[in-house]
């Protein structure tokens, strides 16, 4: 469970997330909705533990620890993953070292390049010279490797091609559990209940809905966070009368 | 016309135009003698092991050739592959007047008092030859090992890669394990003829109070290609070198690549210069460059005299901790139609670039060694893979040094 009470942050002197509460239950997954500049990505990246936000009241609890002031690696070795919307490039580190070093035992790289279709990127530098969607999914392939509790995703289908959107969607439901399979041992509503993973898809255009479900959906705005509902709603509602309409509305 | 000696007698006291000046006289040129092995395995395990850090394998697994010598003496030079020669400079001039047509033609003998010593206190160095046509297949091994305290070890190379063949060296410089410093004068001039293909890899392995000098300089015919690897990721007092290389006859191609640590009391002012003088040359240079308390100069200067060459420097420079590096760039294009260009950064290691690999679980320390490790990589092209191994594992052999 991901526990945020009352979370404060500043970067620089600014004042980007005000008093945030969140709880996102073993087996959800949140969608985070807000205009650009409204504290999503600075949402994400407080919650793996970027030393440059920094938090100045509240506090950040996951498996029932405190790991306000946790380091990025021991968060990410308790089982937080994040995808990000613009990782660096690092020189002659290969994408296939990437995946092995997210990998914590032995795992088939060319598997699971497969399957997001990125085997012929493994040889190149991560993300270097890479486009947007492709960005999206070397990001994915790393979280699979990785296969954490948490999984973060910063608008993981921006940029994405249409060839690739339903395989970007597809692998994140995967993830987080949530695909629909017939088990004729098992009713739906069983499958959902043995649900572990945990999600918090940050998206801009609504896309990963088509492919996700979704508990719940959030918004963001201006470093506040309101208008906890169904993520389709909210969707609903800004694309028809935007944010700040849609803000109006639920307060 | 006057003699070398002459030439060299005149030049005796003649400062560098770069690097700190040496005392010549505080490092002694008498011979040291050391009996000729026949089998390399040999030597002791002590001398084995520095020599395999520099890239020389005793045991000549897939080599074609090996060329050792220790402090003033051959210990070692044969070929074991057609179309290959491989001869102590000495010999060579003794016993073949060819020699001479390269011997002291690309590099002047009266460039400075480091030449000229080379050139009046020759202690030896090799000349390796592929035969026209013939292709080297596996690399060629040449060791430069010094075990005698404070000494001046002379050394003079020609390498040549005849009209149509393929070459391939690895030169290993090293110093046993007790040696502190002396002094490594060492000229070496390439000569890539037409069609040729001569790839020079060059590990250096030296001791802290080290001073070396290396004057070098090559020729590249038509269609010819000269690739260039300088590794030196171990402590040296002083070190500089600069060759120049030719680029003299239509398509010929030059590729520079370094890769330099500098560690804390070290000083390195390494570069080169390129000079495409004919149509469709092309040249590359790419230096690598960590600092972890040393100082490093790294210098690269491209002179464009045709319209339609292509050149691109790149100096890359890390600032690990403390330490400084300076790059100097510098292009020169003479005429209108040339392609050149250049980049250069210098920094520390980017904090977002650990952060990621934190976020991927690794610790600080584990995720800087990784990018440094990724620094260090560089993709040669054209670079066989025994060669490609042993830059990997020196590489491997600095990072470990570096994060301790
Ligand atoms: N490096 C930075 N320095 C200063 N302000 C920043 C920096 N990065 C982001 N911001 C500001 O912080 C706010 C939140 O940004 P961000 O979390 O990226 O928003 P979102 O992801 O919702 O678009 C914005 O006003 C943005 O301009
Ligand atoms: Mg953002």
């Amino acid at each position: 469970m991901l526990q945020i009470e009352d979370l404060q942050v500043k970067l620089g002197d600014k004042e980007i997330l005000k008093h945030i509460d969140l709880e996102i239950l073993p087996g959800e997954t949140h969608i985070l909705f807000g205009p650009n500049g409204s504290g999503k990505t600075s949402l994400l990246m407080t919650i793996m533990g970027y030393p440059q936000y920094r938090v100045t009241g509240g506090k950040i609890l996951f498996k029932r620890q405190d790991i306000t002031h946790m380091s990025v690696n021991e968060r990410a070795r308790l089982g937080i993953g994040m995808s990000y919307q613009r990782p660096p490039t690092i020189h002659g580190v290969k994408t296939r070292q990437m995946i092995e070093i997210c990998a914590k035992e032995e795992v088939d790289v060319e598997a699971l390049a497969k399957k997001v279709n990125f085997s012929e990127f493994l040889k190149r530098d991560v993300n270097e010279g890479f486009s947007g969607g492709e960005i999206k999914r070397s990001e994915l392939l790393q979280l699979m490797a990785q296969d954490a509790d948490l999984f973060l995703f910063d608008e993981p289908e921006s940029g994405v091609d249409l060839e690739n959107i339903a395989l970007i969607g597809n692998t994140i439901s995967e993830l987080l559990q949530r695909e629909f399979r017939i088990d004729l041992n098992k009713t739906q509503k069983e499958r959902h209940r043995e649900r572990t993973k945990m999600g918090l898809i940050i998206t801009h255009t609504g896309f990963i809905l088509d492919y996700v479900t979704a508990d719940k959906g959030q918004v963001l705005f201006d470093g506040v966070l309101t208008c906890t509902t169904h993520p389709r709603e909210i969707f609903r509602c800004i694309s028809r009368v935007g944010y700040e309409e849609c803000i109006r509305c639920a307060a | 016309m006057r003699s070398l000696d002459e030439m060299a007698l005149r030049a005796r006291d003649k400062t560098a135009k770069l690097g700190p000046d040496i005392d010549l006289d505080a490092y002694g040129s008498e011979s040291v003698p050391h009996g000729y092995v026949e089998n390399l395995n040999a030597l002791s395990e002590a001398d084995k092991i520095r020599m395999i850090l520099a890239g020389v394998d005793a045991g000549e697994t897939e080599r074609s050739g090996t060329y050792v010598q220790k402090d003033t003496s051959v210990i070692h030079a044969h070929s074991i592959q057609e179309g290959l020669e491989v001869i102590p400079i000495k010999e060579a001039l003794e016993q073949y007047d060819w020699v001479r047509d390269y011997y002291w033609k690309l590099v002047a003998v009266d460039t400075d008092k480091y030449t000229a010593r080379a050139q009046l206190d020759l202690h030896n160095g090799y000349v390796i030859r592929a035969l026209p046509g013939s292709k080297v297949i596996w690399p060629v091994q040449a060791c430069m090992y010094m075990e005698k305290e404070g000494l001046s070890q002379n050394v003079h190379n020609i390498i040549i890669a005849e009209e149509g063949s393929e070459l391939h060296i690895i030169t290993g410089c090293a110093t046993a394990a007790h040696l502190q410093g002396g002094l490594h004068v060492g000229v070496s001039e390439f000569y890539v003829k037409k069609n040729a293909k001569l790839s020079f890899t060059m590990i250096h392995y030296w001791a802290e109070e080290m001073m070396v000098r290396a004057r070098s300089a090559g020729i590249v015919e038509e269609g010819g290609i000269f690739l260039n690897n300088y590794i030196c990721m171990k402590p040296v007092r002083s070190l500089q070198m600069y060759p120049t290389t030719h680029l003299a006859g239509k398509g010929a191609v030059a590729r520079f690549y370094s890769l330099l640590v500098g560690s804390p009391g070290s000083q390195m002012d390494v570069g080169g210069r390129i000079y495409l003088k004919e149509p469709d040359t092309r040249a590359e240079m790419i230096s690598r460059a960590i600092t972890n308390g040393g100082s490093i100069i790294a210098r690269g200067d491209l002179i464009g005299e045709m319209p339609g060459v292509k050149a691109h420097l790149e100096c890359q420079g890390l600032i690990l901790n403390g330490g400084s590096i300076h790059a100097i760039p510098e292009l020169e294009g003479m005429i209108d139609g040339v392609e050149m260009s250049h980049e250069a950064a210098v920094g520390k290691i980017a904090q977002d670039e650990i952060l990621y690999l934190m976020s991927r679980g690794l610790s600080e320390d584990e995720a800087s060694a990784t990018i440094v490790r990724g620094f260090l990589s560089v993709d040669i092209p054209g670079l066989p893979p025994q060669l490609k191994a042993e830059i990997d594992r020196a590489v491997e052999q600095s990072d470990k040094d570096m994060m301790m």
